[in-house]
């Protein structure tokens, strides 16, 4: 009778997730046809497509942001989840606070950047009312746009698991810690760093994935000039009609993302996330 | 007569160990039964095979002459107070008490409810939630929701273990005179003997998924089967095959004249209310506890005093056993 | 304290985007600098059609993908915490965690290759289903949360006295479940009305979403009116969400 309440939620996912992956991973095989349909024959040449420096960079750069936005979460976070952990009973408003903005519209909260980064935007109109600039910075249309960005929406990714890891901590050890001579810092570094790792490293791959796979925010604050994988295959199924070609790097972001959950559902990590 | 309940050889296994060893029993209607054991000895397993909760691993469940191995809970003339209670916390009392009613589309259920409670001297509560109840309350309410049912048998799965020591003993006392009155037959499950002893027709005492005597009380007590049961009924000073009660252990100054005695140092002795406990140590080491009355309490530490007891009073048993 | 110090920097940084948004949509001038109060981009806003007609969309498909989402969603946790599910949960949490644009394209795949039989098109009906997929693992979150500590004997008692394990799921599980399920539905109304990626793959002409909507606008520049849109959703959602989190609490 169980069986039956899990039904829908399996036939579902089944049709609406499992089939449309699997969909997508024969066409990566497969030949893009003259009006950008599918065709066979079956061949790998998508895939050795990818080999050429023009989309080793935009792979490179995927990694490159990803990496470097979630090394950014994770050092502006942990501080943030240490506040929050150690907030006593106003632990649930601060969670309430970071966690708000992430639940309101994520387009809404990149065009904010677009709003605040451009030649016309709040930075440059009060730097130039300080007369500290002449002309505007380019704050916008680079990599730099895109990793404000990806850091603001994500930063809360990695705040929540940290937590977690935080509040699990028992307070006794740190007294205990503290009675064996150690300093507060020495504290931080030898006992909780070590034991909210788990935490910390879940974090870092819940924001590193989406990162990974971005495509909102390169193609609002990147505009042409910053291309991620996403913006690649966002195109591919767009406007270059090469379905096929799109496939095959989605299948490559999807094996990379893999790679990183199953790396991690090995380790303590699990635990972390579930 | 037919009894009302029937276990034959019921059995059941998890991986790793047997937690019910072929137990079979026999209960009459109108009785009150109590399985009396210590924890993991299978008794709360036993309760949910007659729930149907679980399913026996071999033998059959016999209810009124019928088996009902594989017949769902709900098909069972057979409730269950359970020993959390198990309130419905978005239902009234009287919501509770009406639901199994509910259940079987009687038309009268909101009188037969009230009635119910009434008998659980809870009257005028009906429209409380069980987070505005007290531990007592809330376990009548249990009571009310499965008796109003009248079932065959009732299950109650140590359902005093929660309340405080006074409120106990006088829901022994009540529980044993609604049983009397709804003539229900009732199972209770219990690992306290005090309670078995005092409020069942017989008791049932389980060991390690066996049932190692079926009898009544003063049977179990008096003239237990095992090892285990002797020891579990009551403390029991033990002489390798045999065994005296502390109750019956006695203690004087003088040596006895006719039963043998043996001299003993006295090493402390504990005041329980309405007597002593002497513990003595005898000449080879052992130790002894005896029963002393408050006013003959004039033994001191390290005093040797003379310890028998009457034979008839021993209680000897054949094989080790387990304890 | 440093690390308050700190913390309410951070917190700034975190709110203070959003904040700027909600303040210039009341400027009266265009530019960046303060010229005084007005509501007329609101008022522009509420006259503009294309924006009524994406609200219009949005407010269909996140209603019926939150009922969808919802029956579907509770009655997977509850199957799930009855007995587990892995490959079910794994799918559930894959979902999660998978890129938007993977997901979305490969949803475009499937509709694409089903459309050479069924003769369809995209439209409203894809992007519902589209989101019903990606809320589902939502509502199991916010369901399975509330019956981790969710007694069993609840419905043991149930089935002990006369009612069949669907009369004891709908008359005592059910009804104490029903707070979470409002929150759950909520949250699954939130994220559906949200979403930009999936939906703008798979949505057909006819079917543009607000979210859709605001893009083109954005693309095309910054408006003060997208602005004057962007704040009434993030209060709007902000409501929903915080009503949500309220209901997980009973």
């Amino acid at each position: 009778m169980r069986r039956w309440f899990l039904l829908p939620a399996r036939v579902w996912m089944a049709l609406f997730f499992a089939a449309p992956m699997l969909i997508v991973a024969a066409y990566g095989f497969l030949t893009r046809g003259d009006y950008g349909g599918i065709e066979q024959p079956w061949t790998g040449e998508s895939f050795t497509r990818l080999a050429d420096p023009l989309y080793l960079a935009i792979l490179w750069r995927s990694v490159w942001i990803a990496l470097v936005s979630t090394l950014l979460c994770a050092v502006l976070g942990f501080p943030l989840a240490l506040f929050i952990a150690r907030a006593g009973r106003y632990r649930n408003l601060f969670l309430q606070l970071v966690m708000l903005p992430f639940w309101t519209s994520f387009l809404v909260r990149t065009y904010a950047w677009l709003f605040i980064l451009r030649d016309t935007g709040l930075v440059n109109t009060v730097l130039a009312k300080l007369h500290l600039i002449r002309a505007p910075l380019p704050l916008l249309y680079n990599d730099g746009a895109v990793l404000t960005g990806l850091v603001y929406n994500y930063l809360p990714f990695f705040v929540l698991p940290a937590y977690a890891a935080l509040e699990r901590l028992d307070p006794a050890l740190l007294e205990a810690a503290a009675d064996l001579g150690a300093r507060p810092g020495a504290t931080l570094r030898r006992v909780v760093l070590p034991l909210a790792a788990p935490g910390i490293a879940a974090g870092s791959v819940l924001v590193f994935i989406p990162c990974l796979g971005a495509y909102l925010t390169p193609d609002l604050l990147g505009g042409g000039k910053s291309v991620m994988l996403g913006n690649l295959v966002q195109n591919q199924f767009t406007t270059a009609r090469d379905w096929p070609f799109g496939s095959a790097i989605s299948l490559v972001l999807m094996l990379l993302c893999g790679v990183l959950l199953a790396g991690m559902m090995r380790t303590r990590v699990a635990k972390e996330l579930a | 007569m037919k009894a009302v309940l029937e276990l034959r050889g019921v059995s059941k296994d998890y991986p790793g160990h047997r937690a019910v060893d072929s137990v079979s029993l026999s209960l009459e209607r109108g009785g009150f039964y109590s399985l009396l054991g210590p924890s993991g000895c299978g008794k709360t397993t036993t309760l949910r095979m007659i729930a149907g909760f679980d399913e026996p691993s071999e033998g059959e469940v016999v209810l009124n002459g019928v088996a009902v191995n594989g017949s769902r809970p709900y098909e069972r003339d057979v409730s269950t107070v359970f020993q959390n209670y198990a309130l419905f916390p978005h239902l009234t009392a009287l919501g509770n008490v009406e639901f199994g009613l509910r259940e079987r589309g009687v038309a009268d259920r909101r009188e037969r409810a009230l009635r119910a409670l009434d008998l659980v001297q809870l009257t005028g509560k009906q429209d409380r939630r069980p987070a505005q109840l007290s531990g007592g309350e809330k376990q009548r309410v249990a009571l009310a929701r499965s008796l109003v049912l009248e079932p065959q048998l009732l299950l109650l799965d140590e359902p005093l273990a929660a309340l405080d020591p006074a409120l106990r003993k006088q829901m022994r006392a009540e529980l044993k005179a609604m049983q009397r009155k709804t003539g229900i037959t009732f199972l209770f499950v219990t690992h306290d003997q005090e309670e078995a002893l005092s409020m069942s027709d017989r008791v049932a005492v389980m060991n390690r998924g066996r049932v190692e005597q079926f009898g009544t009380p003063e049977d179990v007590y008096l003239r237990p089967a095992t090892r285990f049961v002797a020891g579990f009924l009551g403390p029991v000073n033990w002489f390798g095959e045999a065994g005296i009660r502390p109750e019956s252990t006695r203690v004087s100054r003088e040596a006895p004249l006719a039963a043998p005695g043996l001299r003993a140092s006295v090493a402390s002795s504990l005041f329980l209310g309405n007597c002593f406990h002497l513990h003595a140590t005898l000449e080879d080491g052992r130790a002894i506890v005896a029963e002393v009355p408050r006013e003959a309490n004039h033994y001191r530490e390290g005093e040797t005093v003379w310890v028998h007891w009457d034979p008839a009073d021993e209680l000897r048993f054949s094989d080790p056993g387990q304890e | 304290m440093k690390l308050r110090a700190y913390a309410v920097a951070a917190l700034i940084f975190l709110h203070a985007p959003l904040l700027i948004l909600i303040a210039f949509s009341f400027n009266s001038s265009r530019f960046t600098v303060w010229e005084g109060f007005s509501l007329h981009w609101y008022a522009q806003a509420f006259r503009d059609p294309q924006l009524a007609e994406g609200l219009a969309n949005s407010l269909i498909i996140a209603a019926l993908s939150a009922l969808l989402s919802t029956a579907i969603g509770t009655l997977a946790a509850y199957g799930m915490w009855r007995r587990g599910a892995p490959v079910l949960s794994g799918s559930l949490y894959l979902s999660l965690v998978t890129p938007e644009i993977v997901t979305g394209v490969s949803l475009l795949a499937l509709f694409q290759w089903a459309f050479r039989f069924l003769h369809l098109q995209l439209g409203l009906y894809t992007v519902v289903i589209a989101h019903v997929a990606f809320s589902i693992a939502y509502v199991v979150i916010v369901i399975s949360a509330r019956l981790r500590g969710y007694d069993r004997t609840l419905e043991e008692a149930a089935m002990d006295l006369g009612a069949s394990e669907w009369r004891a799921f709908t008359r005592v599980t059910l009804p104490i479940l029903y707070p979470a399920i409002a929150a759950a539905g909520l949250l699954a109304l939130v994220v559906s009305f949200d979403d930009y990626v999936i939906t703008s793959l798979v949505a057909g002409v006819d079917s543009e979403t607000l979210p859709m909507v605001i893009y083109a606008m954005a693309r095309r520049g910054v408006s003060p009116v997208v602005n004057a849109v962007s704040a009434m959703i993030v209060v709007v959602l902000g409501a929903l969400i915080l009503a949500s989190e309220k209901l997980q609490k009973q």
